[in-house]
């Protein structure tokens, strides 16, 4: 297939959770939206790789997979202080930071 | 043969992404993620990356979601329904998502890149393998791996430290029991944290006892001290 193919599903894949994370109000949701993105992001990164021939692309893609699972940690945890505080588990009344 | 497992991939790939963002419950969002995942895996195997789409099983669609599924079941589904002014909002939003795609679409269709027609550079033997990865991880990219690896360090600490029950702030003991103060739309006694800490009591099965838990819950440092046997005896024996 044709490098041209990647990218068109990775741009996809990058719009679909862009758009869970303006719509959806769950902080987890937005999470995996994130993840989404991310992949996309990676996905493109190694069908570059495989377009020049180096593996240094797969290495970016590495490094971001891991910046991804502390992201998840870090962010997981917010959510888990939320819930330990009660309260409400919804990005729309988490507002205070809004100014 | 190589385009039919391409569109497969990219398919499953695409369905498993619209399913993260449609579906309501946050559970079936973490599943339809795992599916995407390996979805993603399959294309990642398509552009010879061995070695990231074993990682990618492992480490996302494995560990990552494990963690997920955790804290889904843990906070339970928040499932609020949309509030006023949601749907323009949502409406404007699909709107930056099109500008986006077409942004996108442009920048790929424009790059003027001739190699993004063609199938890529010539395959060389031990492109994306284990041996070469790790290779180039520890000489060519020695400082960025020590860094990923202080930052997954100072993440598990901030994490714990996050997540992490505080001493001496507000606990359940201090909190009366009150119906709307809990997110979940659990029903009690189904195995709810209040109940793991001692703080509600399943309704047993004798009637008085029924009719003696079925009060207002009272924190125990408000209930009224009930004398203890010892000091009944005491008080016989002076």
């Amino acid at each position: 297939m044709d490098i041209g193919w990647y990218l068109v599903v990775s741009a996809l894949i990058f719009c679909i959770g862009f758009g869970g994370v303006l719509t959806r109000r769950n902080p987890l949701v937005i999470l995996l939206c994130l993840e989404l993105m991310l992949n996309a992001a990676n996905l493109s990164l190694i069908a570059f790789s495989r377009m020049h021939g180096n593996a240094d692309g797969q290495i970016f893609a590495l490094i971001v997979m891991v910046v991804a699972a502390c992201e998840v940690a870090v962010g997981l945890g917010l959510i888990v202080a939320i819930f330990r505080r009660k309260l409400p588990i919804d990005v729309d009344e988490l507002k205070e930071l809004q100014g | 043969m190589s385009a039919v497992i391409f569109f497969i991939a990219a398919i499953g790939a695409l369905a498993g992404a619209i399913g993260v963002v449609t579906l309501r419950n946050p559970f079936y969002s973490v599943l339809s993620l795992v599916g995407h995942l390996i979805s993603l895996s399959a294309l990642f195997l398509l552009l010879r990356a061995e070695f990231l789409a074993a990682a990618q099983v492992i480490v996302y669609a494995g560990a990552v979601t494990v963690l997920y599924v955790f804290v889904v079941s843990y906070v339970g589904d928040g499932t609020v329904p949309l509030g006023p002014g949601g749907l323009r909002l949502r409406n404007v939003s699909m709107l930056f998502v099109g500008m986006l795609f077409v942004e996108l679409a442009i920048a790929i269709l424009g790059s003027g890149l001739k190699a993004i027609d063609g199938k890529g550079a010539p395959y060389v033997l031990g492109f994306g393998s284990p041996e070469s990865i790790g290779e180039a991880l520890l000489t060519k990219f020695l400082l960025p791996f020590e860094l990923a690896s202080l930052l997954l360090l100072v993440a598990a600490v901030g994490a714990v430290m996050l997540a992490r029950r505080r001493a001496g702030g507000r606990t359940l003991e201090d909190i009366a029991y009150d119906d709307t103060r809990y997110i979940t739309p659990r029903t009690l006694f189904s195995g709810t944290m209040a109940e793991a800490v001692g703080a509600l009591h399943a309704p047993p099965e004798d009637p008085r006892e029924t009719a003696r838990q079925t009060a207002p819950y009272v924190p125990p440092s408000k209930r009224e001290p009930v004398p203890t046997p010892v000091a009944d005896d005491d008080a016989k024996e002076d």
